[in-house]
C-alpha cells in the first residue's frame, strides 16, 4: 500500500521507511562513536560515501536503517582496528559491489558516466567556436536602399506626431 | 452523487481536448479562421471540466467520503481541513489531476490572454496543449483514476502519510507543478512556430512570460521541497541529489538556459533554432521528471516491470511527445532562417556560454539519474549515483559559470569590450576577493570550499546590484537625482539583478554549511550542550496530545552567553491511523542561523540520543531562492512582458475613432 502514497519527494522517504521497517532511529547513535575524535572523523567520512543498501539513495551515514547501522559499527571495529580506508572500501566493494559506493568508480562501465559531463562541454564549445569561425562576425547585411530610406523617414515622422504610441523605444 | 459528476465532467474534459486538437488541426489544414478560433472556446471548457473533477474530488475529501477509494486510503476523518485539501494531491492519482488541472489552466490562460498572437499561431499552440492534456486525461482515466468507489466501504480512511501532513508539503506540489507544467506553454510555442515555419523576436515575446511564470514558481517548488526536506527529514540536510530531486532540477536548469536564450531572440532576434530545440528540452525534462516519479520505475527496475502499466502509459506519452518534437525539430528547424549577428565578445556570446553551461549542467543530472536505470536494465549491474558524483561533476560547471555572471551582464550587446567590463566591476571583484581572503585566513584549518564559494556568492551578489548602480550613476545627478534613477529603472533590470542576486545569496548559505558544528551525545534532564555560540539545556520530557497525534518532546531552553533565547521542543510524534514515529526536528532561527535539534530514542533511564547542529546563515540558502523567484516575479510585471496587449487595445481604439 505504500506505492499509493506517493508525493513527489515523499515518494522516497516512504519507501525508504518502508524499508528500514523500523520507528526511525537516529543516524548515528551516540554509542556508536568512537572514543578516537581523528577515527569518528575518517568513520563519518567514509560513511557518508556508503551507500545504505536497502535505502533509496541514501548514505549509511544519514540511514537510520538496521543494516546502515551495522555497516557504521562495522567499519569503525576495523578503523579501530588500525585497518586503512582504502582496505575498508575495497573489502566492502567484494561483499556488496560498486552498488555500495555513492560515488561510482571510474571503470569501462561508467566511462559514459564520467566523461559525459565533459564530453558534452567540449563538443558544444567546439561546435561554438566552429561557428563563430565560419560565420561572420561583423553585420554585413546590404545597407538600406533610398527608397527604404525614404520608408524609414516617413514612418519615424509619423511616430513622432502621434505621442500616444505605445511602442517601447518612445518612452524617455 | 458529485463524485459521479466529477468523473464525468473528467470524461468531458477529455473530450473537450480531444476537440482542442481535432478542430484546429482542422482548421489549420483547410486555413479556416472560424474553425481556428474553436481552439480557444475548447481550451477554456477543457480547463472548466478538469476543475470541477478536480473540485468534485476535493469535496469527497472534505467530506470524508471513504466510499471513494481514493479517499479512504488517504485521508482519515479526523484530519484537519488544510491536511484534507491536501490530502487530494498527497497521492498518485490526486496529484495526476493537479497536474492536468494546471496543465489546462495555462492553455485556458493563453487562449484568453491579452497578447496578441497570430490566429494560426495560436490554434497551433493550443491544439499542442489540448494533445497533451488528452494524453494525460488519458492516462488518469484509464491508469489512474481517482473517482473509483468500493462497496465495501471502510468506517475508517487510513489516514493520510504522517510525514505528507505538513503546510510545507501541502503547497510544494502545486508550486512544484505549476513550474514543470507551465514549461509546456514553451514547448507548445516551439511546435507552433516549426508548424507554422516562422519565428522572430516577437514569438520569444509571446513565449517569455509563460516561461519566466514557469521558472519563478518552480524555484519557489524547489526551495519549498528543499525547506522541506531540511526541517522534515530530520538529519538536516537541504539537497541529496535524490533523483526524484533531481526530476526537479533538471527542468530548472534547462528552463533557466531557456530564459536567458529567449531574451537573446527578443533583443537581437539571434539563437533562433537553439531557443526551439531549447524549449522542446525543457519540456522533455518536466516529462522525464514526471516520468521517474510517477512511474514507479526509481524504486526499482523490477517494480517497474512487474507492475507496468502506468510506466508504459507514460513512457508511451513521453516518446510521443519528445520524439515527436525532435522529429518535428530536425524536419523543420531548416526552415527557420538564423538572424542578428555578434561578435566573439559581446552580452550574446555570454548568454550562449551560459546556455552551453546551464544545458551541460541539465544533461549530467539528467544521465546521472538515468545511468543506474540504464545500466541495470542493460547489463544487470547495480551502481549507484549519489551525492559526490553530482558534487565532483557540479561544482566544476557552476562555480565559473557563477564566476562569470556579473561580467555577462556587464557587456554590452552585439560587440562589447571586455576589459571595460572588468574595470566597471573591478570594484566589486576586489571587494569580493579581500573578503574571501579575510575569511580564509581567520578559518584557517577548517573547510577551503567554504569560503571560496561564500566569496564567489558576494561577488554574484555585489556585481548584480552594483551594475544596476553603475548603470544609473551620474557623478552630476547627487544622491538623491541617482535613486530615482535607480528606482527609474526598468523593473526586468531589477528582476534580473534580483535573480542574479538570490543566487549568489542561495550560494553563500550553501558555502556556509561548511562551517556547521555538530554534536551527537545522549542527554539526560539538566545536560547543557553546545550549538556554535549558544548552548542547550534539557529542561524536561512531556508526553501530550496534539490534534491528530500523540508526541514526546523534549524540551530545551536555549541560551546565548548571558540570555535566555527561548525554547525548542524537537520529539517524536505518532498519528493517529499510523504506528510509525514520527521525528519532528526542532528549530529556532538565530539571525541569519539556526538552531537544528533531532531527537532519537527515548531510554526508559529518561534520557534521550540528540543530534544538535548550529548552521550558520542557513536561512540564505531558501532566502535566496525566494530572492530569485521574487526577481522573476518582478520581471513579468515589466511593461515589456505585457507590450502585447496594450498596444491591441490602443489599435481597437485607434480604429474606433
Amino acid at each position: 500500500m505504500w506505492q499509493r502514497v506517493q508525493s513527489l519527494p515523499a515518494f522516497v522517504l516512504v519507501v525508504m521507511l518502508a524499508l528500514s521497517g523500523l520507528a526511525p532511529l537516529h543516524a548515528v547513535e551516540p554509542d556508536e562513536r568512537l572514543a578516537d575524535p581523528a577515527q569518528e572523523v575518517r568513520a563519518r567520512a567514509l560513511s557518508s560515501g556508503l551507500r545504505c543498501l536497502v535505502c533509496q539513495n541514501q548514505s549509511i551515514d544519514d540511514s537510520n536503517a538496521p543494516l546502515a547501522r551495522d555497516l557504521r559499527i562495522l567499519l569503525r571495529e576495523r578503523i579501530a582496528a588500525g585497518d586503512d580506508d582504502a582496505t575498508i572500501t575495497r573489502d566492502l566493494v567484494a561483499r556488496y559491489g560498486d552498488f555500495i559506493l555513492l560515488q561510482p568508480p571510474f571503470n569501462p562501465r561508467t566511462l559514459v558516466l564520467w566523461t559525459a559531463p565533459f564530453v558534452l562541454l567540449a563538443a558544444g564549445g567546439w561546435i561554438l567556436f566552429n561557428r563563430s569561425r565560419r560565420r561572420p562576425a561583423v553585420d554585413k547585411t546590404a545597407p538600406l536602399t533610398e527608397q527604404e530610406r525614404e520608408n524609414l523617414r516617413r514612418l519615424l515622422a509619423q511616430d513622432q506626431a502621434d505621442p500616444h504610441s505605445d511602442h517601447p523605444n518612445h518612452r524617455a | 452523487m458529485t463524485v459521479e459528476w466529477g468523473h464525468f465532467a473528467l470524461i468531458l474534459a477529455l473530450v473537450l481536448s480531444l476537440c482542442q486538437v481535432g478542430l484546429p488541426f482542422w482548421g489549420l489544414v483547410g486555413r479556416d479562421a472560424a474553425l481556428m478560433q474553436t481552439a480557444r472556446g475548447t481550451a477554456v471548457g477543457s480547463f472548466v471540466f478538469t476543475f470541477l473533477a478536480f473540485t468534485a474530488l476535493s469535496y469527497a475529501y472534505v467530506q470524508s467520503d471513504f466510499s471513494v477509494i481514493n479517499v479512504a486510503m488517504n485521508s482519515h476523518s479526523t484530519k484537519p481541513l488544510a491536511y484534507k485539501i491536501s490530502g487530494v494531491w498527497s497521492n498518485h492519482e490526486g496529484s495526476m489531476l493537479l497536474w492536468v488541472l494546471i496543465l489546462t489552466l495555462f492553455a485556458a490562460l493563453v487562449a484568453m490572454a491579452r497578447q496578441a498572437i497570430p490566429l494560426s499561431l495560436l490554434a497551433a499552440v493550443l491544439m499542442v496543449q489540448g494533445a497533451v492534456a488528452s494524453a494525460f486525461l488519458s492516462f488518469i482515466l484509464m491508469t489512474s483514476n481517482p473517482f473509483l468507489r468500493t462497496l465495501d466501504v471502510p468506517a475508517e480512511g487510513r489516514g493520510l502519510n504522517p510525514i505528507l501532513q505538513d503546510p510545507g508539503l501541502a503547497i510544494h506540489p502545486p508550486l512544484l507543478y505549476i513550474g514543470y507544467v507551465g514549461f509546456s506553454i514553451a514547448f507548445s510555442f516551439a511546435i507552433g512556430a516549426l508548424i507554422h515555419g516562422r519565428i522572430d523576436a516577437v514569438w520569444a515575446r509571446f513565449v517569455r512570460p509563460w516561461t519566466l511564470l514557469a521558472w519563478s514558481f518552480l524555484t519557489l517548488g524547489i526551495a519549498m521541497g528543499s525547506y522541506w526536506a531540511y526541517y522534515e527529514l530530520g538529519w538536516g540536510g537541504f539537497w541529496f541529489w535524490d533523483p526524484v530531486e533531481n526530476a526537479s532540477l533538471m527542468p530548472w536548469l534547462a528552463g533557466t538556459a531557456l530564459l536567458h536564450s529567449t531574451v537573446v531572440m527578443e533583443k537581437r532576434d539571434a539563437l533562433k533554432v537553439w531557443t526551439i530545440l531549447l524549449s522542446i528540452l525543457t519540456f522533455s525534462m518536466s516529462l522525464i521528471g514526471t516520468f521517474l516519479v510517477r512511474s514507479g520505475v526509481l524504486t526499482s527496475v523490477h517494480t517497474f516491470a512487474s507492475d507496468p502499466s502506468r510506466g508504459k502509459f507514460i513512457l508511451g506519452i513521453l516518446v510521443f511527445f519528445i520524439g515527436g518534437g525532435l522529429s518535428l525539430f530536425a524536419w523543420r528547424a531548416n526552415a527557420l532562417r538564423q538572424g542578428g549577428l555578434f561578435a566573439p565578445i559581446s552580452r550574446e556570446a555570454g548568454l550562449v556560454l551560459n546556455n552551453l553551461v546551464l544545458a551541460t549542467m541539465a544533461a549530467t543530472v539528467l544521465i546521472g539519474t538515468l545511468y543506474p536505470l540504464v545500466l541495470e536494465a542493460i547489463s544487470g549491474d547495480k551502481i549507484s549515483v549519489g551525492a559526490p558524483f553530482f558534487e565532483t561533476t557540479m561544482l566544476p560547471l557552476f562555480l565559473p559559470l557563477a564566476v562569470l555572471q556579473p561580467l555577462g551582464t556587464a557587456l554590452s550587446w552585439k560587440r562589447a569590450d571586455v576589459w571595460a567590463a572588468m574595470n566597471r566591476l573591478s570594484w566589486a571583484f576586489g571587494l569580493s576577493l579581500l573578503v574571501m581572503g579575510i575569511v580564509l585566513y581567520a578559518t584557517r584549518g577548517g573547510s577551503v570550499l567554504a569560503p571560496i564559494g561564500a566569496g564567489i556568492g558576494l561577488w554574484l551578489v555585489l556585481g548584480s546590484l552594483g551594475d544596476l548602480w553603475l548603470r544609473v550613476w551620474r557623478a552630476k545627478a547627487g544622491w538623491v537625482g541617482n535613486l530615482s534613477r535607480l528606482t527609474g529603472l526598468p523593473r526586468s533590470a531589477w528582476g534580473t539583478a534580483l535573480a542574479h542576486a538570490g543566487l549568489g545569496i542561495s550560494l553563500i548559505g550553501i558555502a556556509a554549511t561548511g562551517w556547521g558544528t555538530e554534536v551527537i551525545s545522549t542527554v539526560g534532564k539538566g545536560a547543557e550542550v553546545p550549538a556554535g555560540p549558544y548552548r542547550l539545556v534539557l529542561e524536561q520530557v512531556i508526553t501530550r496530545n496534539g490534534p491528530d497525534y500523540r508526541e514526546t518532546i523534549g524540551r530545551f531552553q536555549v541560551y546565548s552567553e548571558h540570555n535566555k533565547l527561548g525554547v525548542i521542543e524537537p520529539g517524536k510524534r505518532i498519528f493517529i491511523g499510523q504506528t510509525m514515529p514520527k521525528t519532528e526536528a526542532g528549530l529556532m532561527t538565530l539571525g541569519l542561523g539556526q538552531i537544528y535539534a533531532s531527537l532519537g530514542d527515548f531510554q526508559p533511564d529518561g534520557t534521550v540520543s540528540l543530534r544538535l547542529y548550529w548552521k550558520p546563515l542557513v536561512v540564505l540558502i531558501w532566502g535566496g531562492a525566494l530572492v530569485m523567484a521574487f526577481g522573476g516575479f518582478l520581471s513579468l510585471l515589466d511593461r515589456r512582458s505585457r507590450i502585447a496587449a496594450p498596444r491591441k487595445a490602443g489599435l481597437a481604439q485607434g480604429d474606433a475613432a
